[in-house]
């Protein structure tokens, strides 16, 4: 996984609730056995007309938003189905950063799997990012994790909350799991005390 | 000890160790998985050289990709059959147990779970699926997950997380006639919305909670994600006892009765406290659909359809509209009466022999309207066969039904049982977004017997007046 320390960049302004899992990535695009390549697919049905053409109306298909890195946007973002393509489709596309009031659970879980940085901020002050990063190329956005602060393009600084443990997991890169093996010997204690309390807990064999 | 609820116990069982951070490190006692979210995961266990820690907690069938037609011919599609092919080779390699697609065990992996016995009473769950929260209808803490923590599962039979908050919804009171499970999940969904149940685990409660047969508990679990919750669950009762005992995975004998004795403890301490409770009459639930293109748009059947005008929020009113024109619904009209293309009967959510059988006392001695593909979908193997036995297939395809091999099928558009762009559908399956059943697809959600009502009628229909 890509570290993530600070970043600044454009952000995409996606002024919309509920943006659902299936908006994106939708499902036909899931039939794949790989992490990558899913950028082209990100927003489908929002960014590709009918017949396969670009919409012009959306976000990311103008200038300078195709190289957008962060995305401001609405409450519940990500809810809908538990599929990862949807921040790999996010982050085959370029994004690092997703800024909203609320995510869905899930999606949020996932983002940090991958070295996405979901931000929660208030409604009202994820309007006055949107409203940045309508200005467009003039406009970056700067994310600093290790301090917990988005920066505004005038320079203001609005702090954040993260798990220190996600948080650190981020800064370094790590994947998880080598963290959580490190912790062997409590799952080996627990699986010894399970057996004794549960002998009849059933195992599957076909 | 302070009161715990449902939630905190079955939690409290499950912490091998708690981070500084307050993140737990929760022991899973099954892991379901499919072709979809887990080939990138058994990829990621290959590069680091890593094993599954416990293949016999483990479960994997194909159900997402799959074709519901004649399952002697090769899958057509290149990269569906490449998944699936992707799974059987993994699942060899790593030594997991396994229900190939000409299995008559296969089937969606949740209903798979409950009927083999496999998801039980007080365990925790997870599944590279959001409608994992469907085996929470057992008394089992069971959530969905993405495909790192798939891998992470797979490697440590772990995964870390922070507990949840406490939300229960209480239905009291008794149903009126023909109003089922899914009329008491979808009015839930209205009620507290899509995001409701965020960062909670629901446990659903009240007398017409426990009232349902496990079929329906499975349908108000299935579509706790649809509220935004982490996961549903219910009690273990004496319902939930009956239907584990003899499954084949269940524990037997003197062992079914030692799992009992655990089980009756699961349940919440008087005096819990929730971090959120709603509470909804049951008499005041009535057959409802949704109209729009996110689950929370809920309608009674004989209601009529929103108008945006009279929404004050701005942005609000502009995603009502939005969806007004994507499902080419006018506002103030009523929804009954609104012809349909496609009924499909199936899913996680309502494709048990229970929901066969509603389906089946609606579509008896009458015709699919003309100009209507309706579709029958069965959960799994067993539940076709069950229906055979109990001569529900002859009832469906002498009405003019399709009757279709087991699989996720069309609720979600990533095999051949798709919509084409503006056709129209009573379905029900769990999910109404623009384009979840097929690109420019219409659905509406709603219960078996209204979705048979739709297909004999051709328009969407209060099924009550077809029971009369």
């Amino acid at each position: 996984m890509e570290k993530f320390t600070t970043l600044t960049a454009i952000a995409a302004p996606l002024p919309e609730a509920n943006i659902d899992t299936d908006k994106i990535i939708p499902a036909r695009f899931l039939k794949t056995t790989k992490r990558t390549g899913l950028g082209v697919h990100a927003f489908d049905g929002m960014r590709y007309r009918p017949d396969g053409s670009e919409n012009p109306d959306f976000v990311l298909n103008k200038e300078p938003y195709r190289k957008a890195q962060i995305l401001i946007t609405h409450e519940n973002f990500g809810c809908g189905s538990s599929r990862e393509h949807a921040p790999w489709a996010l982050l085959d596309f370029g994004i690092r950063c997703v800024i909203a009031p609320t995510f869905a659970d899930i999606f949020f879980n996932n983002s940090f799997k991958n070295g996405i940085l979901p931000i929660r901020l208030p409604r009202e002050v994820c309007d006055e990012l949107m409203k940045d990063a309508t200005q467009g190329a003039n406009s970056r956005i700067t994310v600093d994790l290790e301090r917990q602060v988005v920066i505004r393009p005038d320079g203001e600084e609005i702090s954040f909350e993260i798990d220190p443990l996600r948080k650190h997991l981020l800064l370094e890169g790590l994947d998880d799991i080598g963290q959580t093996l490190k912790r062997e010997g409590a799952i080996e204690a627990f699986e010894a005390k399970r057996a004794k309390d549960e002998p009849w807990f059933p195992k599957i064999a076909v | 000890m302070s009161p715990r609820t449902l939630f905190d116990k079955i939690w409290a069982n499950h912490v091998v160790d708690t981070l500084e951070d307050g993140t737990a490190i929760l022991y899973i006692d099954r892991h379901l998985v499919h072709e979809v979210t887990s080939p990138q995961a058994f990829e990621g266990l290959r590069l680091a050289g890593r094993k599954l820690r416990h293949p016999e907690n483990t479960i994997a069938v194909v159900d997402h990709n799959v074709p519901t037609s004649d399952r002697t011919k090769p899958i057509e599609e290149a990269d569906s059959r490449n998944q699936i092919e992707t799974l059987e080779r993994n699942v060899k390699e790593f030594g997991v147990p396994y229900f190939p697609l000409l299995s008559a065990n296969q089937g969606i992996v949740h209903v798979v779970g409950p009927e083999q016995g496999i998801s039980l009473p007080g365990m925790t769950i997870v599944c590279g699926d959001s409608h994992t929260s469907t085996h929470g209808a057992m008394g089992a803490l069971a959530f969905g997950i993405g495909t790192s923590e798939v891998e992470h599962v797979m490697a440590t039979q772990t995964i870390l997380q922070k507990p949840a908050k406490n939300m229960k919804i209480a239905v009291e009171g008794t149903l009126a006639p023909g109003v089922t499970a899914k009329d008491v999940v979808l009015a839930i969904i209205g009620k507290i919305g899509t995001a409701g149940g965020t960062g909670h685990v629901i446990e659903f409660t009240g007398s017409a909670i426990r009232g349902l047969d496990m079929a329906g508990r499975m349908t108000v679990c299935n579509m706790a994600i649809e509220a935004g919750a982490r996961a549903g669950l219910i009690a273990p009762d004496e319902t939930t006892f009956e239907y584990v005992r003899g499954r084949r995975f269940a524990p037997k004998g003197a062992d079914f009765d030692a799992a009992v004795a655990y089980w009756k403890t699961l349940v919440a301490d008087e005096g819990a406290v929730y971090d959120t409770e709603v509470t909804l009459r049951a008499e005041e639930i009535e057959p409802c659909l949704t109209w729009g293109t996110s689950p929370e748009t809920v309608l009674s059947i004989n209601a009529t359809i929103p108008d945006p005008a009279n929404e004050p929020d701005e942005a609000k009113r502009a995603q009502l509209q939005r969806m007004l024109d994507y499902m080419d619904l006018k506002a103030g009209a009523k929804i009954a009466g609104t012809p349909v293309d496609v009924v499909f009967i199936g899913s996680c959510t309502n494709s048990r022999i229970e929901d066969l059988r509603a389906a089946a006392s609606i579509a008896a001695g009458r015709k699919v309207a003309d100009g209507v593909r309706a579709m029958i979908v069965p959960g799994s193997g067993l539940v076709k066969a069950q229906a055979e036995e109990e001569g529900l297939d002859r009832i469906f395809l002498d009405a003019g039904f399709e009757w279709r091999e087991a699989g996720c099928s069309m609720c979600l558009g990533m095999n051949p049982d798709k919509l084409t762009p503006g056709q129209r559908c009573a379905s029900t399956s769990n999910r109404n977004f623009e384009g979840r059943q097929g690109p420019g697809g219409r659905t509406h959600l709603l219960s078996p017997a209204m979705a048979a009502a739709a297909a004999v009628t051709g328009v969407l229909t209060d099924a009550r007046e077809l029971n009369a």
